[in-house]
């Protein structure tokens, strides 16, 4: 399947919904910054890992969907629902990537510069992340989920 | 306070560029990696380094492995309760937001106790 890049979807993005996501992101950061400095580096080192973008995503492209369904006189509800479904099971792919960029940095920084370390571990990240999108839309795991369930929760969009 | 502030505008930014780079891609499982990148890692660990050192960002990283897999965790739960039982997005998110903090912390305590 091939991969697009639409960036007239940033036109469709309202001045409400960049704010949330600002706001978010920051918020996050500056709490996983005090949870390091009140519980110290190994529990405030989880909150690096938090879902931030995650929730204000899935919620903004259920909105989105649901828009565009009744833009066009439908009741986008159900497709809102199965969209941000399959947007949460490619974040669940993501986390492996999350994982191996973390694996890296824990392993690669006492030896070697900040810059250098995510300079290797964000390609890592990337390149992780699509290994497991790319297995999970090959051939081999479509015929097994064909066995399986017709609704399982990595079903492709 | 200044790093707080500096925290604040740098992870707001790197947030809202990986959500922006989510919206425009399709097919949407592809743009949803998006949401699990790592932005607060890459908005504060440089923070860290400046104010700490690196041996307190490497203990941070080694936590972010097990946060990783209390996201892994939490976000397939999501899909599951979004997909199967059809709920609203926000309710999902934020009804299984324990399950991330109960498999992270888990995983950490877990991990202390074979220290």
């Amino acid at each position: 399947m091939m991969v697009q890049c639409k960036f007239s979807a940033i036109k469709g993005i309202l001045p409400h919904e960049w704010i949330t996501r600002f706001v978010f992101g920051g918020a996050v950061c500056v709490f996983a910054g005090l949870m390091s400095k009140w519980f110290g580096a190994e529990i405030g080192g989880l909150f690096l890992a938090f879902p931030a973008i995650f929730p204000a995503g899935a919620c903004l492209v259920e909105a989105h969907e649901r828009r565009h369904k009744a833009r066009a006189g439908f009741d986008g509800t159900q497709r809102g629902h199965i969209v941000a479904g399959i947007d949460a099971a490619g974040a669940a792919m993501g986390c492996v990537g999350l994982a191996g960029f973390a694996l890296i940095c824990r392993v690669c920084l006492p030896h070697m510069s900040a810059l250098a370390v995510f300079a290797l571990a964000t390609p890592a990240w990337f390149v992780l992340s699509m290994g497991v999108w790319w297995l999970r839309k090959s051939r081999v795991f479509r015929r097994r989920r064909k066995r399986g369930s017709s609704t399982h929760a990595f079903r492709p969009s | 306070m200044t790093e707080y502030i500096l925290r604040f505008l740098i992870g707001g930014a790197v947030v809202s560029l990986f959500a922006v780079l989510a919206e425009m891609l399709r097919p949407k499982s592809f743009a949803g990696l998006f949401s699990a990148a790592p932005s607060i890692a890459l908005a504060t660990i440089g923070i860290t380094i400046a104010r700490h050192g690196v041996s307190y960002a490497a203990i941070e990283s080694r936590s972010m492995i097990f946060g990783a897999v209390g996201f892994f965790v939490y976000a397939t739960a999501c899909s599951w309760l979004l997909m199967r039982k059809r709920v609203r997005a926000l309710t999902a998110t934020a009804a299984l937001l324990p399950v991330w903090l109960g498999v992270s912390f888990g995983l950490l305590w877990a991990w202390s106790l074979q220290r």
